[in-house]
């Protein structure tokens, strides 16, 4: 849908420098662009999610939202999209696939780096981390933990890795399929396991995967894996439950693809004031305990903190005045309306 | 008005008085039972309100719709008896209904 720009070497070893680093790109952190850009305060977005929108394009992109002042009705992708049209004047530069893990002071910025390595040095941050990173869902199977990295994984790197493995692949969406077949050339045997014989994926690709059972070249059994066997974080088996009754396949890898789930991550150790995973803020300026951090969004709490993406967008207008002060000290905002002012609309294009 | 009992994996039970038109994870959640997580809110959109219902009760409760199964993909020992607890509607029909709490919501 959107690439980030090329000319801002968003992996390119620097230090990006930024006025505002916003940490998440959800439906909130979308709209606090389009607050800032009014007070031509710029922003660089960082969301480890592949894609925009947050909660509204992930979990659900085709359900109606009835809530959004002044648009009867409007789906999470739907309202997505228009945000993007509607902060595109102000030319956001986008960060996806990347989680941001630190967050320091450093004298008079503050330094943030991704687990990617790309670090940035911003005048202002603005967490708008919605519930937190969405981060892929672990199978609650006794002593999985100590596989994670060597033997079960929650994506594909390096698909060479799994040349001489005997892979086991869990889903039945289109991540379990995709990789059905990427694997299934490369590695040393591919078994694809699904708790019911009915894919979500696309169609064509169920119909790849099942011509390659046919051909004996991958496995495919309809079932449960209910425990694993090995050590030291080496997988050598998998136990299955199926219809027939219990079964242990010999596996050395496994990748596991139930959906994702949204976990407060790397947040809790930025030194931020935190109240049951939320970030307590005042409601003049939504700022955080430490001046310059700002948060806005599913992420924040104050008394009478409601959820809703229509107090996330207040909450950014909001904070996008005291964040300008904090980019252009000493700089003085005029209050003005997009409707009348010329200097408005000179900056949204319509003039 | 339904009376539902919701047993949880150790044994425990508890039993909730829900109004007609609430669904069976609105019951649990105003009642606080524990292990219905419903991180969605009802939307058929997150598989964190997965629960079994009870053999006798099967047959009331209907099967999932072709949302909820595939929804239910992304829920753990998910079993013929599996449901969405978000996706069943209270009724008086469902009076005495008894569904189990699995032990993990993911
Ligand atoms: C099924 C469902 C229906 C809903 N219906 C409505 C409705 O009708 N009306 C309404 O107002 N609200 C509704 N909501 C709630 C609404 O979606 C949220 O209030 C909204 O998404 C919050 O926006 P946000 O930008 O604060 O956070 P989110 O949308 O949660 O986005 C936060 C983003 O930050 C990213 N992130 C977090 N930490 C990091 C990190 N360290 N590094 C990189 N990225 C990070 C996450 O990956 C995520 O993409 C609904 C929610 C759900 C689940
Ligand atoms: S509450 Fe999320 S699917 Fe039922």
């Amino acid at each position: 849908m959107l690439e980030s720009n090329p000319d801002n070497g968003s992996n390119g070893g620097g230090t990006i420098e930024a006025d505002v680093v916003i940490v998440g790109a959800g439906p909130v952190g979308l709209f606090a662009v389009f607050e800032l850009g009014l007070l031509d305060v710029k922003a660089h977005l960082i969301d480890i999610l592949d894609k925009v929108g947050g909660q509204c394009a992930e979990l659900y992109p085709e359900k109606p939202i009835y809530d959004i002042p002044g648009i009867p009705i409007v789906t999470g992708q739907q309202l997505t999209d228009q945000l993007m049209e509607q902060i595109k004047p102000f030319g956001p530069t986008f960060h996806l696939g990347e989680r941001v893990d630190s967050l320091q002071r450093e004298g008079d910025h503050f330094r943030l780096v991704t687990d990617q390595g790309t670090a940035f040095k911003a005048k202002v941050v603005v967490v708008a981390a919605g519930g937190g990173s969405f981060t892929p869902k672990r199978p609650p199977l006794e002593g999985i933990e100590s596989f994670e990295g060597k033997s079960v994984f929650y994506s594909v790197r390096k698909m060479a890795e799994f040349m001489d493995k005997d892979v086991l692949i869990v889903g039945g969406g289109d991540s379990a399929l995709d990789w059905t077949l990427n694997l299934q050339p490369v590695a040393k045997s591919v078994t694809l396991l699904h708790r019911r014989d009915d894919f979500r994926g696309a169609p064509h690709s169920v119909e790849k995967m099942r011509q390659l059972v046919a051909d004996g070249k991958m496995r495919l059994i309809i079932g449960q894996v209910t425990q694993l066997h090995g050590s030291e974080g080496w997988l050598e088996a998998a136990t299955v439950k199926t219809k027939e009754g219990e079964e242990r396949i010999g596996v050395t890898a496994m990748l596991p693809f139930f959906g994702l789930t949204m976990k407060l991550g790397p947040i809790a150790d930025w030194g931020l004031n935190l109240n049951e995973n939320l970030i307590p803020v005042d409601t003049e300026k939504f700022e955080t305990s430490e001046p310059g951090i700002f948060a806005v969004g599913d992420i924040n709490h104050y008394p009478g903190k409601l959820k809703l993406i229509l107090s996330g967008f207040h909450e950014a207008a909001l904070m996008a005045q005291k964040a300008h002060q904090y980019v252009y000290p000493g700089k003085k905002v005029l209050f003005q309306y997009t409707t009348s002012s010329s200097n408005l609309q000179k900056k949204l294009g319509v003039k | 008005m339904a009376k539902i009992t919701f047993i949880q994996p150790d044994g425990s039970s508890q039993v909730v008085e829900a109004q007609n038109g609430v669904t069976v994870m609105e019951a649990a959640k105003l009642h606080e039972v524990p292990g219905i997580e419903a991180e969605c809110g009802g939307a058929c959109a997150c598989a964190t309100c997965h629960v079994y219902v009870d053999e006798a009760w099967r047959e009331k409760t209907g099967t999932p719709a072709d949302v909820e199964e595939d929804m239910l993909d992304f829920a753990f020992d998910v079993r013929e008896e599996s449901r969405l607890s978000c996706q069943i509607k209270v009724t008086d029909a469902l009076d005495g209904l008894v569904v189990r709490v699995p032990a993990k919501q993911f």
